[in-house]
Order: C-alpha cells, then structure tokens, then sequence
C-alpha cells in the first residue's frame, strides 16, 4: 500500500522519534503489569496456603535434610521481599535450567521449565492455525455479510455466526472427530503429532482441533466485523471517498475495513494471549496435551509451581500481546500516537 | 443558448422508509452554466443536500427512488449505469461537505487522499499523484504544503481541512463543483476565507458551482442565483440581485428577516414561527401554508406552481404579484425605519 511506504519517508524525521517514545513507554508499562502479576501469583501460590513449601516439595515423609535443602534453595528463610526477588530475578534472567526460570514440580521434580517449554509449542501451534483460520474467515464473512446486508448472503453468514457461538466446543468437537476421523477417515485421529514426524501427518491432527477452535471465534469475527463495517461505512469520509469516484471495492476495502480493524486487532490479540493457558477443552478433546493440560493436571494434583508457571507464562503472554496490540494500533491509528 | 453545464428537469427524491415514503425533493428544476454560482437555501431538512447527493449518484439505490432528469452537458445521469456515473463523480462533478474533519479519513495523510483522488481516474504513478497533490494543496493555501501533505487530518485546522477537500475537489479540474454548507463548520473568520477560495477556484477553472447553505448571508456574498427550497419544493428561484432587491415569496421574506445583519440587532430579528413540516406526510396544498402569515383560502388545497410574475422570476406562491411588491415595500420601508 502506497501509505506504508509514505509512512517512512528518509525525510520524515518527526514520526520514527514519537513512534520510539511511544514503544519504550508502552515496554516499561509492559513490565511493570509482568512484575505486578508475578508478586500476586507468588503471593497466593506460595505464602497463602498453609505450611511451608518446603513441606509439599519434600513428599509424604519428610526428612529434615530435605526440609533444610529446600528451604535455603528456595530462601524460605529470609524475608517474604528477598525470596519474591530470587523468584522473580530467576523469571527474568533464568536458573539452573535457563531461561525463564519456574522452580520444581512438586511432584516429580522435574523442571518447569522444561515442562511448559515441551507442552508450548502444542499450544502455540493450536493457537496459530486456528487464530489464522478464524481471522480470515471470519473478517471475510463479516465484510461479505456487510455488503450484502439484509439479504440470504448476510442472513446465511449471521446464522452460521450464531450456530458457531452456540456450539458447545466438546460436542462439536467430538463430533468433528467421530464424523470426520472415524467414519470418513479424511483426517487423524487425536492426539499430537510432533512436525519432525512429517508435516501431513502434522497436518492431519491438527486441522480438526483448528477448525474446531477457529469456528467459535471465527463466528465472533464476523459479527465483529459486520457490525463495525456498517458504522464505518455510515461515516462522512465513506461517503467522500465516494465522491471521489472510487470503485465501491476500494472504498470498502481500503477506507472502510481499514477504520473498522482496530478493534479487530484489540480482541485479536487478547484472545490469542487468552488461550496460551486457555484452550484447555480443545486441547482435552483432542487430547494434545498442551498448556492447558499441563496447568490442569497441576491444579487436580495440587502441583502448585507447575499452575504457577502456566499461569505467569499465561500472563506474560497477555502483556505482550497488550504490547503488540498497542503498537499495531499506532500504526494503524495515527492519532493514538498523540494520546 | 448552449448547452447548461447542469440541468435538473422535475427531480423528485423518494425514501423508502419502514414508516412509508418521504418525500424528500419533488419537482425540482434548477440550470447551472459555467461561471455561475447557484446558491441553493432553505432550512434544515429541505431537501438540499438530497438533490446534490442524487446528483453525485451517492444516494443508495435500493432505498431512494429518483426521478426526473439530471442533465449534464446534456447526458442524464440517471440513465448511466453505476459504473459510468462513478468516472463522472470526482472528475466531472465534484463535491466538498459540510464537516470536513469527518469527511477526510482518520488513518490516511492528507497528501496521500488527494493522490488517491487522482489515481481514481488517471493512471499516474504514487509519485506523480503526490507531487499533483502537494500542487493543489499549495493552489488553495496550504502554506509548506509539501511538508504539510504528510500531515494527518487532525493535524490540520478545520479551515485547512476545509482547503483540502477543496483540492481534493479540483484534482481532475471538474465542469462542476457542488459545495455542500462548505463554511457551516468553520469559524466565522475562515469562512470568509473559503469562499473566498470557492469564488477564486470557480473564475480560474471556469466552472459552475452549486453553492449549498442556510446561510442567505454566505449567499449574497458569491451566488448569481438563488434558489429557495422549502419541503424539498423551490420556493423561489431568479438571478441573486432579484432576490435580495425583491423579493417574491413569504419564505424567503421570511428567512430575511431572521438574518443577522450588522445593522440589524437580535431584538428586530423575526423568527419564522413553527417548524418545517414532516416529509413523510407533506401538508395539503402549499407546504409552507401552516407557517405561513400570507396564507389566505385555497392555500391549504392548491399546491401552487412555480411560476414567473411580470418584470420578475419565478416563485410558487398564490398571491397575486401585485400583492407580493406591495408587501416587499411595506417590508423595506419598515427596514429603512428600522435602520434609523
């Protein structure tokens, strides 16, 4: 588009310095929220429930060497401001283990980190196939059923619409299995396949989770969409690229989609970072065991630290996605540049 | 005679509405030549914007039935098909709206609208239609206009905004530019301004413009025709110089009275009593008639039509022309006496 290119004109020297102030204050209000929601979690994960941590790492019978070996490893024994300040240099800069430092299961000893880093990308592959499909399909059908509002086009989209926010995800999601993988036979089954295990068969156990995910939001989108295309196209500069003489395409395309996508991009974003800890009955029914999973059978089995660390992966994961979301909105909006 | 740049022969605008049909513009018929300023007034609602709308070809088709004819250098425009009525729109006919903030998009630099403006009808590289833009932003005004066409709407003041959608408007030099209350939106000292710029644009370019306002004062200053609307009606329609020196019909006697003057202080202004009529259910007869403090018997059944009396132009009022200048010099004496 000709705009991007204007957009950083070697002449414009104004722009790129009030682009770099306004990212450098959204980052550190970025770690800021980062730091507020790890002292929280620490708070209740760690010194609300009763009994020292110590305690639940060392098993059914504890001995007092393993009582004494973890309360110094974990600095239980110096005030509550020192170990949340261990806690949290080890999120930032790493542990033992690397980067981002989350401590011990309780019950296995096993790492975090190594958990959460083998169950992401299950995850992060579920979100980005279905948050690509919904995206696209669900802004077309919202512009489609804009542009042919009040006729079967649009009644048809908005029914689909509905039908996919109804739709419970385990009913529709089992039966997506059941009439698709069992009876039909076109995809696999469930479970996750890793992609080194070849990108077909990668493909054909993921594409029912993503569809199944992608149709509850796809279905939001588009009603998103639809509604705030009708506005836009009811603006005064609609009307003046018009008269311009424009073809009705470009005007709805380049000026009307263009204004509607903000907040687009808002929900876009907070969904995406949303389901990072909570795509849980999806990945259930699919049985992919992600990151939902791992957080779920932390809760069921009182694994403090590993909820712990799905749950600060979770909302890092929102807080940057806050962050990308308020950059893609000053590029998109040039006004928010001047709030 | 020539051929008019613009002719409006029996336009009527219908609106489909879910309460029944409004009749928006009925049997208006107006001629516009190059050179000339049409100053179209007339009350909220009247049905001024719809006309100028219904020209541009912006009116939704599904909801609004137009009739008539809208002759262009002799082609009607109604006759044209969506496609070919959009490469006469910004090239041919050109218009500039009321609030030129909600008119300029948000999200797009003010350089790069009016380059789009040129590309819509001309098959010019970014580079060239930039370079044209910076250009007319420069013609109309715009002071640093090369720096400023990199500007976004709201940084520009609304006088400046006003001054883009002008160049905007002039981008492929248009037969025919339609200002929609071009100066309602800005303060009293820009206004002077702009149409100042819309006179200037229409002596350079040699075009005709529709000037559209509530305003008689921004009318007396540039129109050379005057066209009074009421109810989507013409009330009254002749050469600039003849409406303001004599007047015909009791609303436009009506809409003098209300206007401010310097001599003329709030105390003495008249209002016009009551407000303009619903167009769904227009009134029975002459549709200003309720508001009306002329009206006598058959105002109320004869929709009156718009005729011309002798030595003067064109109104739709019953009264008898003698009883209009006899009115017209009780009303300028009373002025006169007012003035002293």
């Amino acid at each position: 588009m000709g705009f991007r290119g204007a957009a950083r004109r070697p002449g414009d020297i104004v722009r790129p310095a009030e682009m770099i102030f306004y990212i450098a204050g959204r980052l550190a209000w970025t770690i800021a929220v980062i730091l507020t929601v790890l002292f929280v979690t620490f708070l209740v994960f760690f010194k609300l429930p009763n009994g020292s941590p110590a305690l639940r790492f060392c098993g059914r019978s504890p001995t007092d060497q393993c009582i004494q070996l973890t309360t110094q490893r974990l600095h239980l024994d110096k005030p509550f401001y020192v170990e949340f300040g261990y806690f949290a240099k080890n999120f930032f800069l790493g542990d033992e283990n690397g980067w981002p430092g989350l401590g011990y299961s309780y019950g296995n000893y096993v790492s975090v980190r190594s958990e959460v880093l083998q169950r992401a990308p299950r995850t992060l592959w579920l979100i980005a196939g279905a948050s690509t499909i919904w995206l696209v399909f669900g802004v077309s059908i919202g512009v489609l059923s804009a542009v042919k509002r009040r006729t079967l086009v649009d009644r048809l989209a908005m029914g689909f619409a509905l039908f996919g926010i109804s739709a419970p995800v385990f009913w529709l999601g089992l039966m997506a299995l059941y009439v698709v993988w069992k009876i039909l036979g076109l995809t696999g089954g469930s479970g996750y396949v890793p992609l080194s295990d070849g990108i077909g068969n990668w493909l054909s156990h993921l594409i029912l989770p993503w569809s199944v995910l992608a149709l509850l939001y796809m279905a939001i989108y588009a009603r998103l969409t639809r509604n705030n295309l009708l506005e836009t196209l009811g603006e005064d500069y609609i009307r003046t690229a018009r008269a311009k003489g424009l073809p009705e395409r470009t005007v709805i395309l380049k000026h009307g989609l263009r204004a509607s996508l903000t907040p687009i991009v808002t929900i876009f974003g907070l969904d995406i970072a949303l389901l990072v800890g909570g795509a849980i009955i999806t990945e259930s029914v699919f049985n992919i065991q992600g990151l939902g999973w791992l957080a779920f059978n932390g809760a069921i089995t009182q694994d403090l630290p590993t909820v712990l660390g799905v749950v600060v992966c979770t909302a890092t994961a929102v807080a940057v996605m806050n962050l990308v979301v308020d950059i893609v909105y000053a590029f998109l909006d040039p006004r928010v540049r001047y709030a | 005679m020539s051929t008019p740049l613009l002719e409006l022969r029996d336009l009527s605008v219908r609106f489909r509405t879910r309460d029944g049909i409004v009749h928006a513009v009925s049997d208006l018929s107006y001629t516009l030549r190059r050179g000339e300023t049409l100053g179209v007034v007339g009350e909220s609602g009247s049905g001024k914007s719809v006309t100028s709308l219904a020209i541009m070809g912006l009116l939704n088709r599904n909801f609004a039935d137009v009739t008539g004819e809208i002759l262009f250098e002799g082609t009607d425009l109604l006759k044209l098909s969506p496609d070919q009525l959009r490469k006469i729109r910004g090239r041919d006919i050109s218009m500039i709206f009321q609030d030129p903030f909600a008119c300029l998009h948000p999200m797009y630099r003010v350089g790069w609208q009016i380059a789009e403006a040129v590309r819509a009808h001309e098959g010019v590289s970014k580079a060239a239609a930039l370079k044209r833009a910076v250009e007319l932003l420069d013609a109309v005004g715009i002071p640093n206009a090369k720096i400023r066409a990199r500007d976004f709407p709201h940084q520009f003041s609304g006088g400046m905004r006003q001054r883009a959608m002008i160049a905007m408007a002039l981008v492929h030099n248009p037969d025919v530019l339609i200002a929609d209350e071009p100066t309602t939106a800005l303060d009293v000292t820009v206004q002077a301004q702009i149409l100042e710029l819309i006179d200037r644009v229409k002596k350079d370019f040699d075009i005709g413009v529709v000037l559209i306002t509530h305003d008689l004062g921004v009318i007396s200053e540039t129109a050379s025709h005057v066209m009074v609307m009421y109810a989507g009606r013409a009330m009254e329609y002749g050469p600039a110089r003849e409406i303001f020196n004599a007047a015909q019909h009791p609303y436009t006697w009506g809409l003098l009275e209300s206007m401010p003057t310097v001599e003329r202080r709030l105390d003495a202004l008249v209002p016009i009593e009551g407000s303009p009529p619903s167009l769904l259910r227009p009134p029975s007869g002459c549709p200003f008639h309720p508001r009306c403090r002329y009206r006598f018997e058959p105002c109320d059944k004869t929709l009156p039509p718009l005729v011309s009396i002798p030595d003067g132009h064109p109104d739709a009022c019953l009264l008898s022309p003698e009883r209009k200048r006899e009115i017209w010099r009780e009303r300028i004496a009373a002025e006169i006496g007012l003035a002293s």
